[in-house]
């Protein structure tokens, strides 16, 4: 798989800002496909946090431990065994659901070690998407910046889907912030507005 | 400035005359290690790195002895002025360890009860003793905390011993090419490997320096068998393949392929250089390895008072020590949260690759120790 941070620079680190709000001061994280570091190094200065950085890009191990952050070289595709359950206060995964084969053991693992998750992703419901795919193309944005052959997003999903997913897989969303192209908030239609969304979620109690 | 050899370096030697109480019991009265150092120790001495060596090497690390330039350090390509391991910036340090055959205490040392060489009589160390003369070491030369201590394979057991053992005095190990203790198969080959230097008709338990031989053939079988775990089966077909030395099939048991006379060359060049009592004793020291053994097998709990940061680094076609050991480690540090980076380097060059130059490995190195405040 590839990790999706790079696309993580196109929203100019506002994702970054929304994450870090949600994260409690000195907790325990793991991002899973850290890309360079830039999060966690993010919210260990804002927040204090400890944690890990999981990714396989031998590039971008070695700009994570370049930017000082503990990063673990693996294979997210592999499963999350290593980790005990409940190790972790949140368990983050930053554009780069869309871009993992094993969607459903990839979350169910996150919420096994970690108390709660964090996703974001690319909404593909988002209106110029449709608009493209009315007009008969796959759609390419700042968010989506690949074409068909060259894509690693190998899962085409909306806001409406993963929330029917969090909702059949026994998951509790408990924030949810959409952004539009210009990384502002959507509050009203964020299926049709939203370009972006990031999830904050935990096991509903049953 | 570009990186460089640190040019012509001299061993020297430090004696200790209080005794070193051993785990096995016994007690060494006095002993010497030999040691090498490169760069400058700063004025807060807070700049040391300490190189723990391997099965084969010594503290010959790094640059070239005067009296011979082509012996250069066995991490010479790690260890110089712009290296990975940078001696501009960093004091380091590779020392002898008791027990070795380079001019520290060992086996073929005279034992001053006897005034004879101790010979088979020379007590079974542990990496435990090693980090413990190494701490003595390290405290006569003024170094109360070391920046990092590393080393790999059986260098980084040590580096791993010293995070349990010594946790005040490191602030990174650096554990390359390692394993948490050695696997059966791991066991096997060392006793394959003694069993060859035993059985000589000239070891005489050991005593054979009274004797004026030396077990050289059971030193050159138990090389050949160290050696060829060291490499992978892909590096041994792109090197040798089943190419012949003479072109023709001899049908007799000299050398008919390639592989054949490397495996006797290094095999020779070995039992020139080695002492046979010295390989018996680091084998079984790499048996004893254990660190999780007094903590109920749990690694987790013998890493937990462990303060350093850590990098560990794994090759994947290295089947002595697999990455899954590596990530054994891992494991343990991420358990007890401690601060720890992982790196998995695609290469297929076996266990030797801790000390092959391959540029992602070493700028890992690199960009850690960069990281690593002075």
């Amino acid at each position: 798989m590839s990790s999706g941070t790079g696309q993580s620079g196109k929203l100019g680190r506002r994702d970054f800002e929304i994450i870090s709000s949600w994260i409690k001061r000195d907790a325990h994280v793991l991002d899973l496909g850290c890309g360079n570091g830039a999060l966690l190094r993010h919210l260990r200065s804002q927040h204090n946090v400890s944690g890990y950085g999981v990714e396989i890009d031998d590039t971008k191990v070695l700009a994570s431990v370049k930017n000082g952050v503990n990063v673990l070289q693996a294979d997210l595709e592999a499963g999350l065994s290593e980790f005990d359950a409940d190790s972790f206060d949140y368990v983050i995964l930053s554009l780069t659901l869309q871009a993992v084969r094993h969607t459903e053991r990839i979350v169910s693992d996150m919420l096994r070690v970690g108390r709660e998750a964090i996703v974001t992703f690319p909404n593909f419901g988002y209106w110029r998407h449709r608009l493209r795919v009315l007009f008969g193309q796959v759609p390419v944005s700042r968010e989506l910046p690949y074409q068909w052959y060259d894509s690693p997003n190998i899962h085409v999903l909306t806001i409406d889907d993963f929330e029917i997913f969090c909702a059949a897989h026994g998951m509790r969303v408990c924030e949810r912030v959409v952004l539009d192209e210009a990384c502002n908030q959507v509050n009203v239609l964020p299926n049709l507005l939203g370009a972006v969304a990031v999830y904050r979620f935990d096991k509903s109690v049953a | 400035m570009a990186p460089g050899s640190i040019g012509i370096v001299s061993p020297q030697t430090m004696q200790f005359d209080e005794p070193i109480e051993l785990k096995s019991g016994a007690q060494i009265d006095e002993y010497s290690l030999v040691y090498e150092t490169y760069g400058e120790l700063n004025s807060d001495r807070s700049n040391a790195i300490l190189i723990c060596h391997a099965l084969n090497a010594a503290h010959h690390v790094a640059g070239r002895h005067a009296d011979n330039p082509y012996d250069v350090g066995w991490w010479d390509n790690m260890v110089g002025p712009g290296k990975a391991v940078d001696t501009n910036r960093f004091f380091v340090i590779g020392v002898n360890n008791l027990g070795g055959c380079h001019g520290s205490t060992g086996p073929s040392s005279i034992n001053p009860k006897t005034g004879k060489p101790w010979g088979g009589d020379f007590p079974v160390v542990t990496v435990e003793d090693w980090v413990q003369a190494q701490a003595r070491f390290a405290s006569r030369l003024g170094i109360e905390q070391f920046a990092a201590v590393m080393g790999g394979s059986l260098g980084a057991m040590q580096a791993l011993q010293w995070s349990i053992d010594q946790p005040e005095r490191l602030r990174n190990a650096l554990v390359i090419a390692a394993a948490p203790n050695l696997s059966a198969q791991n066991i096997a080959f060392n006793e394959a490997a003694r069993t060859a230097i035993t059985s000589d008709p000239e070891f005489h338990d050991g005593h054979y320096y009274e004797h004026g031989v030396v077990p050289r053939r059971g030193l050159r079988i138990a090389r050949m068998i160290g050696h060829i775990t060291y490499l992978s089966d892909d590096t041994m077909d792109d090197r040798f393949g089943r190419e012949l030395r003479e072109k023709v099939l001899n049908f007799d048991f000299g050398v008919d392929f390639q592989i054949e006379s490397y495996l006797r060359y290094q095999a020779d060049k070995f039992a020139d250089t080695f002492d046979a009592n010295t390989y018996l004793r680091i084998t079984k020291l790499l048996d004893y390895f254990d660190p999780a053994q007094a903590y109920g097998g749990d690694l987790s709990r013998a890493l937990k008072n462990a303060t350093a940061d850590f990098l560990v680094v794994s090759f994947t076609s290295d089947w002595r020590f697999s990455p899954l050991r590596s990530k054994e480690i891992v494991k343990s540090l991420v358990d007890n949260r401690h601060n720890v980076s992982y790196a998995e380097i695609e290469e297929p060059h076996g266990h030797d690759a801790f000390l092959l130059d391959d540029v992602r490995y070493h700028n890992l190195v690199r960009s850690y120790l960069e990281r690593v405040a002075i």
